[in-house]
């Protein structure tokens, strides 16, 4: 099928930037989206031009790293699914689409459609994780017994990749999902509840400090969630920070 | 010459007693020391964390926009450990005899022994850090089996278990980061090594998002860069897995061991077409659970290739569960060698099922019904209908595998729950890798490779769900305590400079490489030639090798390299965020790894593992092993030409394990 | 947000009950017992300090709107060329600003057709108290040459209440974390159900009075 696309171009975080056309033919539709865009580069760069840089690494939708914001949807239209495992199936001959970037001002453009998350990685850095050292000398694995219920919960919320989709389609770039996401995970967990009320704290603070938009309840981010990352981690984390405000010391 | 340095002993207290003995560093000196660390997957991740919570200085680098994308997230099936939760005999012995085995009696007895050692303080770990682990109803760890072996010791989360595990080490990067400890420098790439003196003293790294060049100086380096299954183009590796870290290291005197020794997955999702970029697995955990045939008749075949017949219009008699049949013992079960080698077996014989000819059925019709059996009885259903026994069967399997039958639908746009995936065998990870000694240190002093970047414990086949095990268990458990050996010299040394002959030399070989790509001029793009080399690696260092292949492989490789250089197009500067040069780089080091590797093949004139020498089989097409010959590691050292390559041999000595031929029957 | 809009949803309900007795009780009784109804509310000191609890409340989810909205504006400089919003999430939740300012707008006019008069305005008396209700009833007449339009205008400011509320009520209980998975579809019904029931039944007042009065 021979498709339009219309790309964003940007040269750097400093460059305006702007939508560029280009034709593509004989695509097939077994092709990933990613490799729909391989082709348009392979032609860009034989006829010498400067081809499209983008972010994309594992190509199965695990690593997070492709973002996409297409026909005006975070990773196209299809749900569940991330731009590599978008096919062009999707699509029809003749369509015309459109290729943004993430637009998020925590998430300044590197060049054209890759951007920079680092911001994620500090919010996880302010509190993320479970202190405990690495020695490998802690409890039995089956020392404490976890809910199944629970622990299925806890894994639900951790499958999030990380790949900003949430903040690129929230009308107001708000990365509640990925905070409350990863807040949930240890908020669930018997392992996670020493430093339940500091960890959602500090998550909330460095989110902010980021400048992410708020959470207006569009729910627009759980929609476009590749992995599905559930609205009720939100309410949970938005539960935690009020009552850890409340009975701060 | 290559010192393995294994400890004496019996071999169940080699690690111990080799921990208690070897020197360490103390707390306000390790202050003193910077180590840097190549690489941020579950090697990485885990060993700048736990080196950082020791006190030394830690500086980490990775390709990717974060840590967190390392390819180790997207293993699938599982992790072992020899915790014996499940009561059918597990032992750390068994887990070492097994893995041994599995290597195909290519892999050192006493790494084997301390990583089985170390397995279950991984679990342990992992949950204490809160990696969300699959659990019953009971509340407690979960288990599944796994190819090659008689029990279930395979700790999982869903099919995502290399994510969370990965997520888990990241976290306790994070801490660390924030704490200063680690200082994280992502979009970052190691263009190369640099030796002062005889030891590993620093990098030369590339900024990829401005294209500066930078030093960093280290009184270690240690590597956990991944393997280099790429050089295929097509596997199940992330598109920006490389070889060129420890190719680079290789060319700064660390001998490459084993490089021929690939695996070859059997479960991943067929080609689809020329315009493929990579291959997506299926994890080993669905044959569990699925079984794998094709039609027995070739009429039948070739009407499902057609398209007139679908693979539930064959009957039940007319189809070939070929692996339940050669191999009863082990069943779908396998090693993935020996898997793979059946598929393509079947394939090469008519059999198979696509268009291509090149698939052969995973089918999950008789776990429907089993699952969903046992689920009726759960449930006290009493006297359920078949189509209400497969609902509930397809409801169990969707719990176990979801995440891997969507996957499938949507790239294979074909529902599994309704008709049998296709699968066919692709590349998926490297024994082979940078020679390590007992302590995980590369044959330059102070230079140390960790994970799949070292050859060191899988030997000619991995089994499954040892990867993420090999990774943090030298991530965590053995790269911090032995690298206290070497450092523990080097507590006077105090800051390094970068201003120095060796560095300048280094940063300036660097920059001649990079502008030689980017003023090519050339005329094709970097992928054009990779694909190339691809379709090079597997046709005769794939599956199957033969010596004339091989041969022809090294001739045209050199012709493709030659080629590379003279006409490939890098567009864009040197200064700037250019995906295309990264890359370019990356596959010139390929073209060099590919003749290596074939060299390798050539040389080892016996099938062993995942290494299967057409002319060395047995007369039921098996594997033939050469233990009086070949009872060795290949280690090559770089001498200015990968042709040139000198070989070493490190003798394996299986003082515990009495050498047999392998046999799943 | 999520407080002052519950609380605001509570004000709803008490000033829809005094309302709603422009239908349930005419002629004199009705305009004698609205009447004492308007002094017992503007006299009361319970009341009183509800009163200002609502007009606190108002002002704070104003300026804390405009406040996350600048903020939101800030968080996106650079917009989308192309953004299907409607793929996603619900008009009513995407315009929330927009049709809070609509609220805004009757709400001020509202004030001072109502609340000012009652206040401050030249107001008749009727059997010693001043006769708000003849002030209702003349303002939503067929004579009034405005009439028609108060009682549109009204209808309209009482869509924008009901779309507001279609996303407010259950995002509010969202923002606070009260979810669950069993009581949240309950939350969320009741929330479209009171978005819709009382705005509706403050339309139907005006329309009832023009109707009557023609």
């Amino acid at each position: 099928m021979d498709l339009t696309l219309k790309v964003w171009r940007q040269n750097g975080p400093q460059d305006a930037g702007r939508m560029e056309t280009y034709p593509v033919s004989d695509v097939s539709p077994d092709m990933s989206f990613l490799e729909m865009m391989d082709m348009m580069n392979d032609q860009i760069i034989r006829s010498g031009g400067d081809p499209v840089a983008f972010d994309h690494d594992c190509r199965e939708g695990i690593c997070g790293m492709c973002s996409m914001f297409i026909n005006g949807e975070a990773h196209g239209p299809n749900r569940g699914t991330t731009t590599c495992q978008l096919h062009m199936r999707s699509f029809k001959d003749g369509d015309t689409i459109t290729i943004e970037p993430w637009r998020a001002s925590a998430f300044p453009v590197v060049k054209d459609l890759a951007v920079d998350r680092s911001s994620f990685d500090r919010v996880i850095q302010s509190g993320g994780y479970i202190s405990v050292n690495t020695s490998g000398e802690t409890l039995d694995a089956n020392a404490i017994p976890v809910p199944k219920g629970q622990a299925d919960d806890a894994f639900s919320a951790a499958t999030c990749i990380g790949c900003g989709a949430c903040v690129a389609t929230c009308k107001n770039a708000s990365a509640m999902l990925f905070v409350s996401a990863k807040v949930s995970q240890f908020a669930l967990l018997p392992q996670g509840q020493p430093e339940r009320a500091t960890r959602v704290q500090r998550m909330v603070e460095q989110m902010d400090k980021e400048g992410f938009g708020n959470c207006t309840n569009t729910g627009a981010c759980a929609v476009e969630c590749p992995k599905g990352i559930d609205l009720s981690n939100i309410a949970r984390m938005n539960r935690d920070y009020l009552s850890a405000s409340a009975l701060e010391e | 010459m290559l010192e393995s340095k294994i400890p004496s002993g019996p071999l169940a207290e080699k690690w111990t007693s080799h921990k208690d003995h070897i020197n360490l560093v103390n707390p306000a000196n390790k202050r003193l020391i910077d180590i840097i660390v190549v690489g941020t997957g579950l090697a990485g991740s885990s060993a700048s964390a736990s080196l950082a919570e020791m006190g030394y200085n830690v500086k980490a680098f990775c390709f990717q926009d974060s840590p967190r994308r390392a390819h180790s997230i997207a293993a699938q099936g599982g992790i072992n450990a020899a915790k014996n939760y499940q009561n059918d005999g597990d032992s750390v012995y068994r887990l070492f005899y097994d893995t041994v085995k599995g290597g195909d009696y290519r892999s050192r007895e006493a790494n084997v022994h301390r990583l089985a050692e170390v397995s279950t303080s991984i679990i342990d770990q992992c949950v204490a850090q809160g990696v969300p682990f699959a659990r019953e109803y009971g509340g407690l760890l979960d288990n599944r089996s796994f190819g090659g072996v008689q029990v279930s010791r395979t700790f999982y989360a869903k099919g995502q278990t290399g994510q969370q595990l990965l997520l888990g080490a990241y976290s306790a990067l994070s801490r660390q980061i924030s704490k200063g400890k680690v200082e994280m420098f992502t979009r970052h790439e190691m263009m190369d090594v640099v030796v002062v003196d005889g030891k590993c003293r620093g990098i030369i790294a590339r900024n990829l998002i401005t294209g500066e060049l930078e030093r960093h100086t280290a009184h270690a380096v240690v590597l956990a860069s991944g393997g280099y299954g790429n050089v295929f183009y097509l596997s199940t590796n992330a598109m920006g897995s490389n070889v060129s870290a420890a190719w680079k290291a290789h060319k700064k005197g660390a001998y490459m061991a084993n490089p021929c020794f690939t695996q070859i997955h059997p479960t991943c999702i067929p080609v689809s077409g020329e315009h493929q970029s990579k291959l997506t697995l299926m994890s080993e955990s669905l044959r569990n659970d699925g079984r794998i045939w094709v039609p027995a008749k070739k009429e039948d075949a070739e009407a499902i290739r057609k398209g007139t017949k679908r693979a539930t219009d064959i009957a039940e008699e007319d189809r070939d569960y070929y692996l339940e049949r050669r191999y009863p013992a082990f069943g779908n079960l396998v090693p993935r060698d020996v898997a793979s080698r059946a598929a393509k077996e079947r394939c090469d014989e008519g059999f198979g099922v696509n268009e291509t000819g090149e698939a052969v059925f995973l089918d999950y019709a008789s776990a429907f019904l089993r699952y969903g059996k046992t689920e009726a009885n759960i449930r006290g259903l009493s006297n359920p209908s078949q189509g209400e026994i497969i609902d509930l069967g397809k409801q169990v399997v969707k719990a176990k595998y979801g995440n891997l039958f969507d996957m499938y639908k949507q790239i294979a746009a074909d529902d599994p729950y309704e008709t049998p995936m296709k699968i066919y065998p692709a590349v998926h990870y490297t024994m082979g890798g940078l020679w390590v000694d007992y302590n995980l240190m590369t044959s330059v002093p102070g230079l140390y490779a960790t994970g799949e970047s070292n050859f060191s414990d899988h030997g000619a086949n991995r089994l499954g769900a040892s990867a993420l095990m090999q990774g943090l268990a030298d991530g965590y458990f053995v790269l911090p305590y032995t690298i206290g050996d070497y450092l523990s010299d080097d507590i006077r040394t105090g800051t390094l400079s970068s201003d120095s002959p060796e560095f300048e030399a280094a940063e300036k070989g660097v920059q001649d490489r990079i502008d030689q790509l980017v003023n090519n001029n050339g005329t094709k793009p970097v992928d054009d030639f990779h694909r190339r080399l691809g379709r090079i690696m597997w046709s005769e260092c794939g599956m199957s090798r033969n010596e004339a292949g091989l041969k022809q492989a090294i001739s045209d490789i050199r012709a493709l390299r030659e080629e590379f250089f003279r006409d490939v197009r890098v567009p864009g500067t040197a200064g700037e965020f250019n995906p295309e040069l990264d890359k370019a780089g990356r596959v010139a080091d390929f073209l060099e790894l590919g003749e290596l590797m074939c060299k390798d093949a050539l040389e080892r004139r016996e099938s062993c593992g995942g290494h299967f020498r057409e002319e060395f089989r047995t007369p039921e097409g098996e594997a033939l092993r050469d233990d009086e010959n070949f009872a060795f590691v290949s280690a090559w050292e770089y001498t200015g030409d990968p042709s040139d390559a000198t070989l070493h041999k490190e003798d394996l000595k299986f003082e515990n394990i009495e050498l047999k031929q392998r046999s799943y029957k | 947000m999520a407080l002052t809009g519950l609380f605001l949803c509570l004000f709803l309900v008490g000033h829809l009950a005094g309302n709603l007795q422009l239908i349930f009780i005419t002629g004199e009784e009705g305009q004698q017992a609205f009447n004492e109804y308007a002094q017992f509310m503007t006299t009361f000191p319970l009341v009183k300090i509800l009163s200002y609890l609502t007009y606190a409340s108002v002002l704070f989810h104003v300026v804390d709107g405009i406040v996350l909205t600048m903020q939101n504006r800030k968080a996106r400089p650079v917009g989308y060329v192309k953004e299907n919003g409607a793929a996603n999430a619900k008009w009513a939740s995407r315009n929330m600003g927009i049709l809070g300012t609509i609220i805004l707008v009757f709400l001020v006019s509202h004030m001072q057709s109502f609340w000012y008069t009652m206040h401050f305005g030249d107001i008749p008396m009727h059997n010693g108290l001043k006769d708000l209700h003849t002030v209702v009833l003349q303002f939503f007449s067929p004579e009034n040459s405005l009439g028609l339009v108060a009682v549109v205008g009204y209808v309209l400011a009482q869509m924008a209440v009901a779309f507001h509320l279609s996303h407010g009520v259950q995002s509010g209980f969202q923002s606070l974390g009260v979810r669950h998975a069993k009581y949240t579809p309950i939350i969320e019904l009741s929330g479209m159900g009171f978005a819709l029931l009382v705005p509706t039944l403050f339309a139907i007042i005006p329309i009832f009075l023009y109707i009557t009065q023609l």
